[in-house]
């Protein structure tokens, strides 16, 4: 029996019998437990390259409710490079202006322009089903040309045993259990990761006292696509903040913070979400909008990361690793940017280019991305839920400023937008022997820039590549097992320049398969960039 | 630039007047609210972040 925990929003891999069910146990190079945003996404990545993916999943598609809805700008750009950012950035919604309140007044506002010279915007509100959709659609497309990916839906892991360099998987299906192996075994199951559970690993963190409303509301009347934000807002019952920011499909996206002593019961009867509601939409202009409510709940949140994210053949990556209040969004963000770190090495390590101690090198980097979102969104609670009378103090003296003082308001901190960690100083990386702009230091994700009539980062698909700008084009490097791609920009326009060359006239980049700078030099060394490969694999 | 710990107002009789002064008519919240903004307030003009840690350590 496969019991069914929650509901779907697209049936997108119904169940369906294999023949491994009732055949020997078969041996897989990697499983991937769970089809979420992050599961998915590995399993695209690793497929398009080549290397085959067998992905597990207890329901038949997208989860429906209250989940992600705003991804970044280094989620989208990954998922550009997966072939799969099209109609996420089409369906998505942009907003730019924000309005920042204290009580009964308006603070501030704010308008994010976007920065010139990207291909994707800093990020776009879109329902996480809907993202997940279309990762499904592509690996669809990848597996019609020939990807070795394969879904299997309504297939629930029951039991983890690791075997000394492999893992056995318990298995259980509408039509009964069956057990496989997985050389690699990559845990994308989730917070409550059952997997975690039955290796017996712990979680650890900080629970954060509070309780959280979402209500998902359409409206169809017209209301600006704006994000609002209330600190102390003035509505009955609202409790410690509220925010509102707008969906795909007319539909709105309204948090309350409503504390920690509350009966959910009851603050869950629609009357009562909708006396919320009603004062929250005509605060500004005295009327209440027709509108419906779509979803509602009631959530707590944590933060807390595993202390090891790799334990022999088991990886976890997503929630089932780490976990973050949603201020600042960086749940989904994060764990498709461990994916993106995954893929090409485990790619590497299948192929038999590089050996398996470079699979260390995902966890120690996405630890510490992990720590770097963990101490991002404490920050954010912390302001907008001040634990003591003294940091309640601090922070109403801010929203105070920040009426009439530019200074104080990028202090205000309702969520900053998340962004990807750099891996400065970490082994694998270097050397940095350009007096380059700092933005493109070694570690850091390469930023985008107009190249030709597209963007840079539409160049670099997912392997080794040398970027070369200014100067002849250089001819590719062969270094253990690794071809290098070429992408030589002989008149670099205005934006690639300042990005990537600051004063100098030309730079040679070695760009990483997930699109993070390896090392720079002011010259092509064939030797050198050799050298740097076999550093970033391991073998130096 | 070091903080400068070595006397630096002009007037300090009168400085010290006008700090009080400034929280006139305020009931002990009102004035810790007010010391609040006033330190915001100096440590942006500052915004140097060496020289506010060693002013929030020589405060001590
Ligand atoms: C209210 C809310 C708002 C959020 N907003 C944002 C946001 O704006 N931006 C953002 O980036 N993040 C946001 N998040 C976080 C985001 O939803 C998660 O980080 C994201 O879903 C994690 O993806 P995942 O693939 O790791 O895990 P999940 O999405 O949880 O997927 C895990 C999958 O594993 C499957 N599974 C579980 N157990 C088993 C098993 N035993 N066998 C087989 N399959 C199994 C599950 O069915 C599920 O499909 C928000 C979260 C909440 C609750």
């Amino acid at each position: 029996m496969v019991a069914v925990r929650y509901q779907t929003a697209f049936k997108l891999y119904p169940y369906e019998k294999v023949p491994a069910q009732s055949g020997p146990v078969q041996r897989h190079p990697v499983v991937i437990i769970g089809g979420g945003p992050v599961g998915l996404a590995l399993a695209l990545d690793l497929g398009k390259k080549g290397s085959p993916a067998l992905v597990l999943d207890d329901h038949d598609g997208a989860g429906q409710g209250s989940k992600a809805i705003c991804f970044a700008k280094r989620t989208l750009d990954i998922a550009n490079r997966l072939g799969a950012s099209g109609p996420m950035v089409h369906k998505g919604v942009v907003w730019n202006v924000g309005r920042v309140f204290h009580g009964d007044g308006q603070l501030f506002t704010f308008d994010l322009l976007p920065e010139e010279g990207h291909r994707n915007p800093a990020f776009i509100n879109l329902q996480q089903p809907y993202f997940e959709r279309f990762l499904v659609d592509e690996i669809r497309a990848a597996q019609n040309a020939g990807a070795p990916i394969e879904i299997r839906g309504r297939n629930r892991v029951t039991g983890v045993t690791v075997k000394g360099d492999h893992a056995r998987v318990d298995v259980d299906t509408p039509d009964g259990p069956y057990q496989l192996e997985a050389d690699y075994l990559i845990a994308c199951d989730g917070a409550r990761s059952p997997t975690r559970d039955m290796l017996g690993l712990s979680f650890d963190g900080r629970v954060f006292e509070d309780n959280f409303l979402i209500a998902d509301v359409k409206m169809k009347a017209d209301f600006p696509t704006e994000r609002w934000f209330w600190f102390e807002p003035p509505f009955e019952g609202a409790g410690q903040s509220a925010l509102l920011h707008k969906q795909p499909d007319d539909i709105w996206r309204i948090d309350f913070q409503l504390g920690w002593d509350i009966d959910r019961a009851s603050e869950l009867d629609p009357d009562r979400i909708r006396a919320r509601v009603d004062a929250m939409l005509s605060s500004q202009t005295g009327t209440v909008p027709d509108y419906t409510l779509e979803w509602t709940s009631i959530y707590t949140f944590q933060c807390r990361r595993m202390e090891r994210f790799r334990h022999g053949p088991v990886f976890f990556a997503g929630d089932s690793a780490h976990q973050v209040s949603p201020f600042g969004a960086r749940g989904a963000n994060s764990g498709v940017q461990d994916a993106d770190n995954l893929a090409w090495k485990l790619d590497l390590v299948l192929k038999g280019l590089a050996d398996d101690a470079l699979l260390d090198t995902y966890a120690t980097e996405r630890e510490f991305g992990a720590d770097e979102n963990i101490l991002n969104s404490s920050r954010a609670t912390d302001f907008m839920t001040p634990k003591t009378n003294l940091s309640k103090l601090f922070r109403n003296a801010v929203l105070s400023l920040a009426n009439t003082h530019a200074f104080a308001r990028p202090l205000v901190n309702s969520g900053r937008l998340s962004v990807p960690c750099s891996y400065d100083g970490f082994d694998g990386f270097g050397p940095d022997a350009m007096d380059g702009p700092k933005v493109t230091r070694p570690g850091t994700t390469c930023v985008d820039a107009p190249v030709d009539n597209g963007f840079l980062l539409d160049h670099l698909e997912g392997a080794f590549t040398i970027l070369a700008l200014g100067g002849t084009a250089p001819a590719p490097v062969k270094a253990h097992g690794i071809t290098t791609k070429i992408v030589h920009v002989a008149t670099p326009g205005p934006a690639l320049t300042d990005r990537y060359l600051g004063a100098k006239d030309r730079a040679v980049y070695l760009i990483r398969p997930d699109q993070h700078v390896l090392a720079r030099w002011d010259d092509y060394d064939a030797a050198a960039i050799s050298d740097a490969i076999a550093t970033a694999i391991g073998k130096g | 630039m070091p903080l400068n710990l070595s006397p630096n107002i002009p007037d300090p009789d009168g400085f010290y007047d006008e700090l009080l002064r400034a929280h006139d008519g305020l009931t002990a919240d009102e004035s810790a609210a007010y010391n609040a903004r006033l330190v915001l307030t100096l440590c942006n003009h500052i915004g140097d972040r060496e020289i506010i840690r060693a002013a929030l350590e020589a405060a001590k």
